[in-house]
């Protein structure tokens, strides 16, 4: 058996964005990187706009730059670092969100931790 | 011209560590005399230096981490008579020097002798366990060999060029900030770590990549050998930690070089995260250090209790709890620094969650010698000494998980005795039973058997009447690291202690009188067929030691237990072990990049301890240049023709049929 017909057939719609090579070779992977790229200058040049204007609501604009900025991550994983949800993906996704969950735990619980270090101090008020 | 290095920078006037550098540097030069003498330079250069094989590579990390070792317990001996002396004395350890001493004494048991020790099994082992012929990056190994070794000469350079730092194994601020440690002993420390770190950090990915990418066709995840599990998980912890040390350094160096203040008390900075970052990459790196030695005891005591690991499965998955547990419990290090109860408490119960993964691991090693025909070997024995010993250590563990508790013993010697009981009965004893386990792959003859049993006995003994007294002294209300007291209660215990530290010296006298012995009767002690254990992994099923393409074959895996099962068909079914149809191989070429890049490494650390800023400057482009002539490499690979590879097969081949026709009854 040759290894040729284990795999599997792949259409166009058996693939995933940023899975270049199932969607046409140099070609597919220029247009794929011309997609992540406007994308990702589009999310940036959103993010400098609305922080200068009254565009979005003043209160909400530090909001609206992290729900770019998480947008902006999810265009450099699909485009550039190639996750996909493809099959021969599981081990990116998996070391992905392996390192998510270390980054949430470190971060998340240092900013616990740090927050509570005066918890056994006598309250001092501000003069 | 040379920065703040002057004459002034060697201790004349301190005897002991020039009497000590001078004993080094004679055995240096006792050394490098006797290899030019013999001629063995190129011979070493071509086949050990350069070379990107695993096995040797795995090998040279061993020696890494058995030679500091001996530095490092020459420390311990020095902590342990001076505190044996200083009841109303001051001992002969000035506090300057004795702060250093423990504090190098930390550093190099850690990072010199318990890292390179894990990693140098990791690296021999796990290739041939997966059935592979090399790691996914071999020059990269290299490299990351080399380097950790700077880190390890950088340490013991400044013995003799300047000094240690005195702030303990962490360097923990404002101790170790400019203001309080302007000399060059903390930069020492900074360096060698950052360096030595960079080179662990590229063994995780080089691993976590062989791994997860390089098996033998039908090995499946779930038919690994446990070894292989304990390595994934190890470096999947040290692919996530180290950054954490790295950064967490840095900072601390762009406070003391370039004036900022992460970590000093005035202008903004906060002590306090410099403890909360460096016990967030200082509790995984505890697991890192565990959890192979826990590879090495499954793999032992499986073997030499004949049957399969108890509870495959569960140990799969209490291993990777474990590694993901390990980034719940840092605050357990910094209990008193403030927190309040509910912060406290949920680490705490973290902690005492984490230690049930381990207790499941336990009770699969007992349920596995259940019932099974045990043979004491040496490596047995380190196995069955670490699980009574680890579990003592892992009670007094969860003792100090619980808050109230901690603050009553943190900062004590009850401390102390905790992290050696678990360190030395835990990963020490694990890198003895894999080193007695492996040394016959590593070089075709067994050790010593009856040695191996005294000095097993020396360390055990040794370890308990070291150790148990200073959980005594703990209760007592002794803190650690006191150069001198005055409670007549702690004396006749630190008295005891410094006993055990002789009975230890002993096991170690042993060890080396172990390998000499063996290397004398080797012939003796030779093992022709690569399988001295009747094994059960495919480590076994290659000639020892291994031809540097490990397999001529593929092998094919069928199931866990790859080697045992390919044995159990051919003694069923007596089949004729078939000749296999060789093809040439093809393997990476050895090249000098890991040992010239850590050259110029040493250069740069030395350099920039000393602010000799040209040389930093020439050392940095040595090692871009070198890797840029590594990058631009016409030819990486090497092709080993069928008929050497036949031929070197062959031999191995017949000594195994000779033990197979033995075994089979008539």
């Amino acid at each position: 058996m040759s290894p040729q017909d284990n795999e599997p057939v792949m259409s166009e719609f058996d693939s995933a964005p940023g899975d270049e090579e199932a969607q046409g070779g140099v070609i597919g992977a220029i247009r794929n990187h011309s997609i992540g790229l406007a994308l990702a200058i589009l999310l940036t040049v959103t993010s400098f706009y609305i922080a200068g204007t009254h565009l979005v609501w003043h209160p909400s604009i530090p909001v609206a730059i992290t729900v770019l900025a998480i947008a902006q991550m999810g265009v450099h994983l699909v485009f550039f670092l190639h996750i996909t949800t493809g099959p021969e993906s599981t081990n990116n996704v998996m070391a992905l969100a392996f390192g998510v969950l270390i980054v949430f735990l470190i971060i998340g619980g240092s900013l616990w931790i740090m927050a509570h270090l005066d918890q056994n101090m006598m309250v001092m008020t501000q003069t | 011209m040379f920065g703040k290095l002057s004459w002034a920078a060697i201790p004349f006037d301190q005897p002991i560590p020039m009497i000590a550098s001078a004993v080094v540097a004679l055995v240096i030069i006792g050394t490098l005399l006797w290899i030019t003498v013999k001629g063995w330079f190129p011979y070493l250069w071509r086949e050990w230096i350069t070379s990107v094989d695993h096995k040797r590579i795995g090998v040279m990390y061993t020696v890494l981490a058995l030679v500091m070792l001996l530095r490092g317990f020459t420390d311990a001996i020095m902590m342990r008579s001076q505190q044996a002396l200083a009841f109303r004395a001051p001992g002969y350890l000035p506090p300057e020097h004795y702060d250093q001493v423990f504090s190098a004494h930390g550093t190099i048991m850690i990072f010199f002798v318990a890292m390179p020790f894990m990693i140098g099994l990791m690296n021999f082992v796990v290739p041939l366990q997966l059935g592979v012929r090399d790691v996914a990056f071999p020059t990269l190994n290299s490299v990351s060999f080399w380097l950790t070794a700077t880190g390890a000469l950088l340490v013991n350079i400044s013995l003799l060029v300047g000094e240690f730092a005195r702030t303990g194994w962490l360097p923990y601020p404002p101790l170790s900030e400019l203001r309080y440690s302007p000399g060059v002993g903390v930069d020492y420390y900074l360096w060698a770590i950052e360096i030595a770190g960079v080179g662990t950090l590229m063994t995780g990915i080089n691993f976590v990549t062989t791994i997860l990418k390089i098996r033998a066709p039908g090995m499946t995840y779930l038919r690994m050998p446990m070894f292989c599990w304990t390595a994934l998980a190890a470096n999947l912890l040290i692919v996530a930690a180290f950054p954490v040390l790295t950064a967490t350094l840095a900072m601390l160096l762009l406070d003391r070089y370039l004036g900022f203040h992460f970590f000093t008390n005035e202008a903004g900075g906060n002590v306090m995260m410099f403890m909360n970052l460096i016990w967030a990459w200082g509790h995984p790196e505890v697991y890192i250090l565990i959890l192979p030695a826990f590879g090495v005891f499954s793999e032992v005591i499986s073997t030499f209790s004949g049957k399969p690991l108890f509870g495959y499965r569960s140990m799969v998955a209490a291993t990777m709890a474990i590694c993901i547990l390990s980034f719940t419990v840092w605050l357990h290090h910094f209990f008193t620094m403030g927190a309040g109860a509910d912060v406290n408490a949920v680490f705490g119960i973290a902690s005492m969650i984490i230690a049930v993964p381990t207790g499941v691991k336990i009770f699969n090693w007992l349920f596995t010698m259940y019932g099974g025909r045990i043979r004491y070997e040496p490596p047995l024995l380190w196995a069955i000494g670490f699980m009574v010993t680890f579990v003592i250590g892992g009670m007094t563990g969860v003792l100090l998980t619980v808050p109230p508790a901690d603050f009553l013993l943190h900062n004590s010697l009850f401390l102390v005795a905790h992290f050696h009981n678990v360190i030395i009965g835990g990963v020490l004893f694990g890198g003895f039973a894999g080193y007695t386990y492996w040394f016959p792959k590593a070089f075709g003859f067994k050790l010593h058997k009856r040695l191996g049993q005294a000095a097993f006995w020396f360390w055990l003994i040794g370890f308990y009447v070291a150790f148990m007294p200073l959980y005594v002294l703990g209760f007592l209300g002794m803190t650690r690291r006191m150069q001198h007291y005055d409670v007549p209660e702690w004396h006749p215990w630190l008295l005891i202690a410094a006993g055990g530290a002789i009975l230890i010296a002993i096991g170690i006298a042993l060890m080396i009188a172990q390998l000499v012995v063996s290397i004398r009767q080797r012939e003796e002690l030779r093992d022709a067929t690569g399988d001295p254990w009747d094994g059960r992994s495919l480590e076994w099923a290659t000639a020892s030691p291994p031809p540097a393409f490990n397999f001529a074959v593929m092998p094919h895996v069928e199931g866990q237990e790859a080697y045992w099962q390919i044995k159990q068909r051919f003694r069923d079914e007596s089949l004729p072990i078939e000749e296999p149809e060789y093809e040439p191989i093809e393997m990476p070429r050895n090249s000098p990049t890991g040992f010239i890049c850590a050259f110029f490494a040493t250069l740069m650390g030395f350099a920039l301890i000393w602010h000799i800023w040209w040389l930093v400057i020439a050392g940095a482009l040595g090692a871009y240049a070198t890797f840029v002539v590594f990058a631009w490499r016409d030819a990486d690979e090497r092709r080993i023709p069928a008929e050497v590879v036949a031929q070197i097969d062959r031999a191995n081949r017949a000594a195994r049929a000779r033990l197979q026709n033995a075994s089979v009854p008539a």
